[in-house]
């Protein structure tokens, strides 16, 4: 407890230097919080799924190759960006942007084809309470991949105007986890929501 | 060792430098440069874009206090209305809208942003730093709260206040039997709040982590510190449970989704879940930074340090940890399994323990002190009497076969009335009196500020105690009269005497505080001769807090020195310290020992943090007028002005700074 307080004189980092930053703590603080509500997400669906008396899902079990196959796109959209900031790190913005070009493709493949899923669907968010769940649950996730490639969309801008190298590039670790974890949620509501009806009738 | 580690290193001056260190007398041509650098512009300009955490905090508490105001005089019409049998002074719809009204405001818009007022004005002045970790979000933080509570409001006048009580239980605020616009104010409202609180509990979350002064280690930082931190990582998990559970509502009523709707396999009983999974943690946010500045204020009136600084400090994890798991003893009397009604009764007795640690505590450290009787301890005396009271009829409560005869009983309202008015309101206005002199450089009147605690003390009992009694006589809640042979005229009617007299109180105490602000007596930086760091600055501080960054030794830094048995080479620098004046900046440490890590770049004022909030509450009106092109154009407005928000600047270190270092020509080219 007691020691005469040291001044240290070292050379320390300016300004929003990698982790160091606050922009990463609280990106990882924004992630806890959303992470909770797609907990509470699923725990409404699996709350109100074992309480139910109907066939569940009510129009048989879902079939997985279209999920399937958006699923492998958006982790490949994951994998895109990480070359891309892996590239910034070792002080080759510019191929990064490709990275960066096929990250936001796939991701917005991701969109399209969770849209045409949508629209084969029988049921509609107030048709009935699978339908509610369904909407609500992929709608939340899909707002996230949206916002997700808005951010996407301003980081390839700024590595396009040569805002980063490989010391300042805060902005793109910080988003890029944010993207990473839109990824690893899809993971949980695929599982949730395509998978689980398996295990259950299985 | 500073001049090695210098040639070692080629250092970039944007992106690297040793720190200075020097002191910077007060009144000196450098002290004005750094006043210059952190100072506000004068006018609404300022006014609109000020990211200073100080002028935040005071909003905070203003406003905040404007709606204990609100709240207060709404509970005064409903004591009116329950003054006597068969009374006809509010209709029953009124008193509907009253009692949902008092308890959403007193809980959502005064209970949390009072304690959010002082942990935003006091944190980076405890921790030895010169702002918090966002000092934008801060700003965008409290807009939304003013905005959210505005838009509560806003069908008040139309007699369209939302009416099902605070905790909005479904199927009576669903679609079927709630058709007004009455409870979708209250639904968006809410998700709008918690943006705010979300927000606001990162910002706390970082500071902790990452500002704090070098040398303050985890183990020497304030319990307010504790409270604020806990309450905040509990509000990361908790609020989304109501954020979604009243958007799920408001789905079910604007979209015709099925969630709540027993018709359509939907669950009512999930509505209490989500609810109370969030507000059974929430009850510990409105209490624990309260109990922060009772075990921070309350040693300098004993005269010495808080007994069991650690026992607390985990106490106080230790309760909101419990408090995640005692949700269910809101339901007892839903039906659940006994085997649940019995784990979640006994984890809301083991819940006090830890409370029980911070009571004996604090008296211990008035039994082992000096007490000094000045209005801030007889406040946070107060508070620990009312505590032992509301604490036990909490234990009560959790045997379940009691809650089953209390349940929806006055025991229940005068239970919470204890916990909340005794452990938020006592302290929240002991240290009012307690810190006004750092706020405002002002002493309060003693005279009045004793006058003021008995009045609150003696009509807070008068007018809590005998709803316990009315409760057990079998007064339900929520009723708007009662018929008079049933017993309970008497009880009621000192109630409403009691609250009165309450009331009476707190006018003294806001009396007080506007004579106080004109006439009170100048205060020094110290007037309290207390211990911590906050009081190491002029009374109000100035914009940069500390001209030069301190180096802590110790949990008392303004105590070093006097406190017996302590090491006497224990020794806080407050005079010399790292300067850090180019532009805004302030120094990071490390989570746990705080090392210094990092030289910090903070913010300018910036209106984004405004308009972001305009652009967000604007959105939910949208929503709430199924106005849809005016939501998605005040959707885009908000993502406009978040960009220039987070666009990255040279400045604060985020973007390359162009200079050509020697692997980056190796590597690369250089943009």
């Amino acid at each position: 407890m007691s020691e005469t307080a040291q001044v240290v004189r070292q050379p320390l980092p300016v300004g929003s230097a990698g982790k160091l930053s606050g922009g990463w703590w609280g990106m990882m603080a924004l992630i806890v919080t959303e992470a909770s509500l797609f907990g509470y997400l699923l725990f409404t669906y699996f709350y109100l799924a074992a309480q139910t008396v109907q066939d569940w899902p009510p129009g048989g079990l879902p079939s997985l190759l279209i999920p399937g196959i958006n699923t492998v796109i958006l982790l490949g959209s994951s994998v895109a960006f990480w070359v891309g900031e892996r590239r910034i790190r070792q002080g080759k913005a510019q191929s990064s942007i490709f990275g960066f070009i096929a990250a936001i493709a796939l991701g917005s493949a991701f969109v399209a084809i969770q849209l045409l899923e949508w629209r084969n669907k029988t049921y509609s968010i107030n048709s009935d309470l699978y339908g509610s769940l369904y909407f609500t649950i992929t709608g939340f996730h899909l707002c996230h991949v949206i916002i997700g490639l808005g951010v996407l969309l301003l980081l390839l801008a700024w590595t396009m105007m040569g805002y980063f190298d490989h010391k300042r590039h805060v902005a793109i670790t910080i988003g890029g986890v944010y993207w990473h974890f839109v990824d690893v949620v899809w993971l949980f509501v695929f599982s949730a929501l395509y998978l689980s009806p398996y295990l259950h009738r299985g | 060792m500073a001049a090695t580690d210098a040639t070692q290193h080629r250092i970039e001056p944007l992106l690297e430098r040793i720190p200075e260190v020097g002191r910077i007398p007060a009144g000196s041509a450098i002290e004005a440069r750094l006043e210059r650098i952190w100072e506000t512009a004068p006018g609404w300009r300022g006014w609109l874009s000020t990211v200073d955490h100080k002028t935040i905090g005071v909003r905070y508490l203003v406003t905040a206090f404007l709606f204990l105001v609100i709240g207060g005089i709404e509970a005064l019409f409903l004591r009116i209305q329950l003054a006597g049998p068969d009374m006809a002074f509010l209709t029953p719809e009124q008193y509907n809208q009253l009692f949902t009204m008092h308890g959403v405001t007193m809980i959502f818009l005064y209970a949390s942003p009072v304690l959010s007022g002082f942990s935003n004005y006091l944190w980076p002045l405890l921790l030895g730093s010169r702002d918090m970790a966002f000092p934008r979000l801060n700003a965008l933080s409290y807009w939304i709260f003013l905005f959210a509570g505005l838009f509560m409001y806003i069908s008040f006048p139309l007699g369209q206040a939302p009416n099902a009580g605070w905790f909005n239980y479904v199927p009576f605020s669903g679609p079927v039997y709630n058709t007004g616009p009455n409870i979708d104010v209250f639904a968006l409202g809410m998700v709008l709040l918690g943006i705010s609180t979300t927000v606001g509990s990162i910002n706390f979350v970082v500071t902790l982590f990452r500002m704090r002064a070098p040398g303050m280690t985890i183990n020497r930082v304030p319990i307010l510190v504790w409270g604020t931190l806990t309450a905040s990582v509990a509000n990361l998990f908790a609020i989304p449970a109501v954020s979604l559970a009243f958007f799920l509502l408001w789905l079910d009523r604007q979209i015709g989704a099925h969630f709540f709707d027993v018709a359509n396999n939907g669950q009512p009983l999930l509505w209490q879940h989500l609810f109370w999974i969030f507000g059974h943690p929430w009850v510990y946010v409105v209490v624990l930074p309260a109990m922060g500045i009772v075990s921070d204020a309350l040693p300098t009136f004993c005269r010495r340090p808080l007994v069991g600084y650690t026992a607390v400090a985990l106490a106080t994890m230790a309760t909101m940890l419990l408090g995640f798991g005692v949700w269910v003893h809101h339901m007892f009397a839903t039906g659940l399994p006994t085997v649940a009604l019995s784990i979640f009764g006994a984890a809301s007795m083991v819940i006090s323990i830890p409370s029980a640690v911070a009571v004996f505590a604090w008296i211990a450290t008035i039994w082992l002190g000096k007490p000094v009787f000045k209005t801030p301890f007889l406040f946070f005396a107060g508070f620990v009497a009312l505590f032992i009271i509301g604490g036990m009829s909490g234990v009560m409560t959790a045997a379940v076969p009691l809650d089953w005869q209390l349940n929806e009983t006055y025991f229940i309202v005068a239970h919470l009335h204890y916990v909340l008015l005794g452990i938020n309101v006592f302290p929240v206005v002991g240290a009012i009196y307690y810190w006004f002199p750092k706020f405002t450089g002002r002493m309060m009147s003693e005279k009045l500020g004793k006058w003021s605690f008995w009045t609150m003390f003696i009509g807070f009992n008068a007018g809590f105690f005998p709803m316990h009694i009315a409760g057990l006589l079998g007064m339900p809640r929520r009723i708007y009269t009662y018929p008079s042979r049933m017993g309970w005229d008497e009880v009621n009617l000192i109630t409403t005497v009691g609250s009165f007299i309450f009331a009476v109180g707190v006018l003294i105490f806001l009396v007080n505080v506007v004579l106080s602000l004109k006439r009170g007596a100048w205060a020094g930086a110290n007037p309290w001769d207390a211990p911590t760091l906050e009081w190491a600055v002029s009374s109000p501080p100035p914009a940069y807090n500390f001209a030069t960054i301190p180096t802590i030794a110790s949990r008392h830094p303004l105590w070093e020195g006097r406190i017996e048995g302590e090491r006497e080479h224990s020794r806080t620098r407050l005079e010399e310290g790292y300067l850090l004046m180019r532009g805004r900046e302030t120094l990071g440490t490390s989570p746990i020992d705080a090392k210094p890590v990092v030289i910090l770049k903070m913010p300018e004022d910036s209106y984004t943090p405004f308009l972001v909030g305009l652009f967000v509450s604007l959105l939910f009106v949208g929503l709430l007028l199924h106005s849809w092109t005016f939501t998605a154009l005040m959707a885009a407005s908000s993502c406009a002005a978040l960009s220039v928000w987070m666009w990255p600047r040279r400045k604060l270190g985020q973007r390359t700074t162009g200079y050509r270092s020697a692997s980056a020509e190796r590597g690369g080219e250089s943009p």
